[in-house]
């Protein structure tokens, strides 16, 4: 594959909305599977670190623990449910199910599968962090309005793990093998991504390996002006990133997707 | 009328593997049309051609006046399709598989439901309605597919080995809609392993191997063409291949029988009778089949 075909830009119909639709068919079917998750992660999250741990910390830059926390909890989420959606979900509906064989037999088109996978990756992110920001604000530890931003930002957020997902999918020889992005890419990136602690506690190196090459970062750092709320004009810089990277790597994943089904 | 199907010097190649290494074929409306071949014959790779899921190497294709390359999704809006590998969405009941796959074709969700419960008794399963894919036996779910490639009425269907796993009266069911939907004016053109399915269906069909077609024709024409009328067949003995050699009657040895092709069975009977004393012999009309092991070879292939 050259660099001119990974690159180029693909053909998406409307028609990927149909793709999506399927998933969302499915979703809502088994809503109560899939409606407790992101209520429980956000008692235990705010219980375990924030209430727990919270109370050695105290406050990091004058703001309470837990709420220094708690936009990393809707980022970390939004790259979790978007990333797993488009690696194992995907891989699972593309290999197992046959899914994407049976849907381009019909009008829609590869490209249109995928990016119907890609946004509702997205989607999940969304739901996720829309069921999780009622418990986060009856904690206290968000302030509305301004955190009702941060389910727009999911979207984003989640386009782009999405993304990021779907190239590791667009690759990898088997399940199996989407272990080593889940443990060598995601973990790390969930703890040293300005989540727990602020990255200028670390030596500056990693500051910068997080700024360059840590997604999850900039998401972190969007969330966290959006629900202290503490706007400055670095979200703009953390909001270009992202979009940058997103467009690119939806591009990409429906390239690699692309070259590996049709043959 | 234009032919539904133009394929001139067709290829696919994998790698270094010639899968369909330059057909022609024409396909007319009304027809259904048959690809028989040994496995890894290149069948399943001209369906996908077909039906714009693969793209050729080389060659030129037109399916209903359109190419393939260029507009895959008009094409496959017309086309109702069979995959030899059952791919029903086991997230969904049997109606549901059939609506949500009709929404691919934008077609009106009330239009599609009511379409489904057609077409789940057009293919005797209105009693699995709602039962999940995985609770469906593997002919059931064949049958589930066959109503499926049916969903958006398609002008052209492309069935890849459609009653495999089936038992003779699922058979004889899909058979028997496949010819109804012919009479409706639609084309068919399917693969298949049952010398006989092809034999009674197709009005006119290739055998390929090796990613070539060896013949194509009528079913009948190509038994009388490259067998004949009638076969006798005996025992292999030594007395029977030494007996036949004297009456000078041309034979073939295969494996524990000896076949005599012929234009009257009856003779060849009467004079194996008198002379040679076979211990079983039966005659029967040349078929199919006998073409297809003459031309495709009786050894298995790798
Ligand atoms: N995706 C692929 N990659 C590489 N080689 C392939 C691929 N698909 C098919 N082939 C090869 O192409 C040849 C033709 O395969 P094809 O599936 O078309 O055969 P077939 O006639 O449908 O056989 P069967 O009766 O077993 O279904 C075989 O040699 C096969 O190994
Ligand atoms: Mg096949």
């Amino acid at each position: 594959m050259t660099l001119m075909t990974l690159f180029a830009i693909p053909r998406v119909s409307y028609r990927a909305w149909k793709v999506w639709y399927r998933n969302l068919f499915v979703f809502i079917r088994t809503w109560k599977v899939n409606f407790f998750p992101p209520f429980i992660e956000a008692f235990l999250y705010l219980s375990a670190i924030g209430l727990g741990i919270g109370t050695y910390v105290g406050s990091i830059d004058g703001i309470p623990y837990v709420n220094f926390i708690a936009p990393a909890i809707l980022a970390i989420s939004v790259m979790n449910s978007a990333f797993f959606e488009c690696t194992y979900g995907s891989y699972v509906r593309m290999y197992y199910q046959k899914s994407f064989d049976a849907m381009i037999a019909t009008p829609l088109s590869i490209e249109d599968v995928i990016a119907g996978e890609l946004l509702w990756g997205a989607t999940r992110s969304v739901m996720y962090v829309a069921i999780m920001l009622p418990v986060l604000a009856a904690f206290g530890v968000i302030s509305l309005p301004a955190s009702l931003l941060a389910i727009p930002l999911a979207f984003i957020g989640g386009l782009m793990f999405a993304a990021i997902g779907m190239c590791f999918t667009g690759i990898t020889p088997g399940l199996e093998t989407l272990n080593y992005p889940a443990y060598l890419f995601i973990t790390p990136m969930t703890l040293f991504s300005g989540t727990f602690f602020p990255l200028a506690l670390l030596p500056a190196v990693f500051g910068y390996i997080a700024v360059l090459f840590f997604p999850l970062t900039h998401l972190v750092a969007a969330m966290r002006m959006c629900t202290i709320p503490d706007f400055s004009p670095a979200i703009l810089v953390h909001l270009s990133w992202m979009v940058a990277v997103t467009g690119v790597l939806c591009i990409v994943s429906i390239n690699l997707m692309k070259r590996r089904l049709i043959v | 009328m234009p032919p539904v199907i133009i394929a001139e010097e067709l290829k696919k190649t994998y790698g270094t593997t010639s899968a369909v290494d330059g057909i022609h074929f024409t396909v007319h409306k009304g027809e259904i049309f048959g690809f028989l071949g040994p496995n890894g014959a290149g069948k399943t790779t001209t369906m996908k051609l077909l039906t714009c899921v693969s793209p050729r190497t080389s060659g030129t294709l037109q399916v209903l006046g359109m190419d393939p390359d260029t507009e895959p999704a008009a094409i496959k809006a017309r086309l109702g399709i069979v995959p030899q590998e059952t791919n029903l969405d086991p997230d969904f009941t049997c109606h549901a598989n059939l609506v949500t796959y009709a929404g691919y074709f934008d077609i009106p969700r009330d239009q599609a439901a009511k379409k489904a419960d057609e077409l789940l008794e057009f293919v005797q399963l209105q009693d699995k309605r709602d039962v999940a894919i995985d609770k469906l036996s593997g002919g059931m779910k064949r049958r589930l597919i066959l109503a499926r490639a049916l969903v958006n009425s398609p002008d052209l269907l492309i069935l890849d080995e459609p009653t495999i796993g089936l038992d003779p009266q699922a058979r004889h069911l899909i058979w028997e809609r496949l010819k109804l939907l012919q009479a409706q004016g639609n084309t068919v053109v399917l693969t298949t392993h049952y010398l006989d399915e092809a034999a009674r269906l197709c009005d006119r069909l290739v055998i390929m191997d090796n990613g070539r077609i060896l013949v194509l024709g009528s079913p009948a024409d190509l038994v009388k063409e490259h067998v004949g009328d009638e076969i006798v067949e005996v025992e292999h003995s030594i007395e029977i291949v030494t007996c036949l050699e004297k009456t000078g009657i041309r034979f073939e040895i295969f494996g524990d029988t000896v076949q005599i092709v012929t234009t009257s069975a009856r003779d060849v009977a009467r004079t194996l009778f008198e002379h040679c004393q076979p211990k079983k012999m039966i005659t029967r009309p040349a078929t199919l089949e006998d073409v297809f092991l003459k031309l495709a070879g009786r050894t298995l292939k790798e």
